[in-house]
């Protein structure tokens, strides 16, 4: 699926591997109870990736940031607002500078809202301009709240 | 009035056009209904019985001449010549066509206005006293304070996709007039014991189908600190509130259901993380006060000798000033109550021909300036007493002069079946079988202080649970029934009504209310005990003993 990856179309090295099924040797994706079990062995993995659903509490997962080069943000209904505060605290609370990722269900046009949040890339839908979403990007020349970049 | 600077006019401007581009990829079928919803809410736009419905904010339900002009024209190109304005100081089209909303947008662009979060479950307008600026039991204008909260809602990138709606207002007087007891967020501006002011915040107040009183979660909260409790307030609401019912999800349920002492633990650990970086300045407050200082008032003015004479020599001219106009921080100034409940025209709508006019009322009498009510009724705050006499014969030819502030006719509706797609049951004929019943303003006014809300639903977008006497409506096998509370209150003693009995039909609601006002003159302590008063002295049985003894 399309990549935007700090407002480019990007290649997509990474993959989220099923809680069940070996791993790649690299690039992985995967699930925070997979992390918790797998911690020892996983630790070693050179680009490991997190997914993280909505329910999570950010705050309890801190400690382990520094294991990861990229967290995912997984959206299970476009209506579901908590990955955006789960971005905000990661960026601006927590320090975390690897790559924050959404995936799931999300819209073109609430792209403006999570980049402002600190969202470095987008998993797009195969139906989804990848050209509007790097131009819904810019929908405003200015803001009231600060942005986390 | 606040004025827009050229960054307030950029982000409406482009609001605009990314509503105008949502909405044409949306009837090209680029965006799904499911999404396309979510995005046109947040506009404002909602899909009703007959066409789509328009809700404009009026930000805390101050409004320009220049405004109030371009709805009349709004209301005559795109609408069927009227407009409605809402419990929440809002203003609604009815009849606009969906694809020439955007233009509309940009008309009400042109005049500082737009439809930003009006609906939705993200941040809403924030609404205040429409005495603000003027009351005389005002500690300070709550005014500036409404809009630095404004900006800071406005696109709030985190605050988008909330559980549910979220309403935050704000009073700054003795007397609360913007009912803060009941919203999400409610904040009075106060005065410590050391003799700063600041604010307290309730939290956790709401009405709909579950009306719930709001409680204290800081006493005392300085000024600077304002935007960083709402964030944090935000914060804590948006991960923990509840997504799994959206009858569950508003802010009332979390507090209820985690208890205030454990809410309040988790707002102020997070407040007290972000506090610092998010201070409103001195500077900030200071530029925002002088935006809503006081108008040229003329000083000196004495009482009038001809007004006192004007009162003396026409009853109808006084009962009017006695019931629609207010008290006014500086002498020789009243408060002129605008009433949109003439009995012939529903709750709250205004035409396109009164709103050009009143336009030049205000211009002529108030500072070019109109201020809505969440009671549905309109506001000339800054009015000489020598000017009321002229000022009410111009009113009372544009039929917006019916001397009811505050009693049995001035019922706060909703739009019931007739326009919205939720409703269950009419509501604005029940408000026009009550005016036909009280036909007589004498005994209307014998009546005394009534406030009568009819909603044709559970989500009460007319505050039926607060009205002194409530009226619901509720389906029952495609049949409609209407449900009476008694004894509600939005006001500092804020009550939530008590059930009178079982619902009641539709011929025999009408008959129903005019029985307990019946009781209400029978059992009165005396001619100045009002209804609330006379409720809460004797109870609930008094009234359903009548109501129901003929079955």
């Amino acid at each position: 699926m399309p990549l935007i990856k700090n407002k480019l179309l990007t290649q997509d090295n990474w993959e989220f591997i099923a809680d069940d099924v070996a791993l790649n040797t690299d690039f992985n994706i995967v699930s925070l109870s997979r992390w918790e079990q797998e911690k020892t062995s996983l630790a070693n993995q050179a680009n490991l990736g997190l997914r993280l659903e909505s329910d999570v509490i950010i705050k309890d997962i801190v400690d382990d940031l520094a294991h990861f080069s990229l967290i995912e943000l997984f959206i299970p209904v476009f209506t579901d607002g908590r990955a955006y505060t789960h971005a905000r605290l990661l960026r601006s609370r927590y320090g975390f500078t690897g790559d924050i990722r959404v995936n799931g269900d999300f819209m073109l046009d609430q792209i403006f809202y999570l980049n402002r949040v600190g969202i470095s890339s987008y998993v797009l839908d195969e139906k989804d301009s990848a050209e509007k979403a790097i131009a819904v990007m810019s929908d405003f020349s200015d803001t009231y709240q600060e942005s986390v970049a | 009035m606040y004025q827009y600077t050229d960054k307030d006019q950029t982000l409406i401007n482009e609001r605009v056009d990314q509503f105008r581009d949502q909405t044409q990829r949306f009837l090209k079928g680029e965006i799904a209904d499911d999404k396309y919803r979510a995005l046109r809410l947040m506009n404002g736009v909602y899909i009703q019985t007959h066409s789509p419905l328009l809700r404009v904010a009026g930000p805390y339900g101050l409004l320009s001449c220049a405004q109030i002009r371009k709805l009349a024209s709004i209301a005559r190109d795109y609408d069927k010549n009227f407009c409605h304005f809402t419990t929440r100081q809002n203003i609604q089209f009815n009849w606009p066509a969906l694809e020439r909303i955007p233009y509309i947008l940009e008309e009400l662009a042109s005049v500082q206005m737009h439809a930003i979060q009006t609906s939705g479950n993200c941040l809403r307008n924030t609404t205040s006293d429409q005495l603000a600026g003027v009351a005389k039991d005002e500690l300070e204008d709550p005014r500036p304070y409404c809009e630095i909260i404004r900006q800071w809602t406005i696109l709030h990138p985190e605050f988008a996709y909330l559980p549910r709606k979220f309403k935050i207002a704000v009073s700054g007087s003795a007397q609360d007039r913007a009912a803060t007891h009941f919203h999400d967020i409610g904040l009075h501006l106060v005065k410590n014991d050391a003799g700063e002011i600041g604010f307290k915040v309730l939290v956790g107040g709401g009405l709909g189908r579950t009306p719930i009183i709001g409680q204290v979660i800081r006493p005392f909260l300085e000024k600077k600190h304002l935007l960083s409790y709402l964030e944090a307030i935000l914060r804590v609401y948006n991960i923990y509130g509840r997504r799994d019912n959206k009858y569950k999800a508003r802010i009332k349920i979390l507090v209820r259901e985690t208890g205030i002492a454990e809410i309040t633990k988790k707002v102020e650990a997070e407040w007290h993380l972000i506090k610092d970086q998010l201070e409103v300045s001195e500077q900030t407050i200071t530029d925002m006060c002088a935006q809503f200082a006081d108008p040229a008032y003329q000083k000196d003015l004495t009482a009038g000798a001809d007004y006192a004479q004007q009162l003396n020599d026409n009853i109808a001219f006084k009962t009017w000033d006695k019931h629609n106009t207010a008290g006014h921080k500086t002498d020789g100034y009243r408060a002129v109550y605008v009433s949109l409940k003439a009995p012939d025209s529903p709750p709250g709508d205004c035409s396109d021909t009164q709103l050009d006019a009143l336009a030049g009322l205000a211009d002529s009498y108030s500072f070019g300036m109109i201020r809505a009510t969440h009671r549905q009724n309109l506001v000339l705050a800054d009015v000489k007493e020598a000017d009321l006499f002229t000022l009410w014969q111009k009113l009372d030819a544009l039929k917006l002069a019916t001397a009811n502030i505050n009693s049995a006719t001035d019922i706060i509706c909703c739009p019931g079946i007739d326009y919205c797609g939720l409703a269950n049951t009419s509501s604005i004929d029940i408000a026009q079988g009550i005016n036909d019943t009280l036909d007589s303003i004498d005994y209307i006014h014998d009546l005394g202080e009534l406030k009568i809300n009819i909603s044709g639903c559970m989500n009460g977008c007319a505050h039926q649970s607060v009205g002194h006497i409530g009226i619901l409506g509720v389906d029952k096998k495609g049949v409609e029934w209407y449900q009476v509370t008694l004894g509600g209150s939005s006001e500092n003693d804020a009550t939530i009504g008590e059930r009178l009995g079982p619902a009641v039909s539709k011929q025999d609601i009408v008959p129903v209310i005019k029985q307990i006002l019946e009781v209400y003159l029978e059992l009165r302590s005396h001619e100045d005990e009002a209804f609330l008063t006379t409720f809460r002295r004797i109870g609930v049985n008094p009234f359903k003993e009548k109501v129901y003894a003929a079955d």
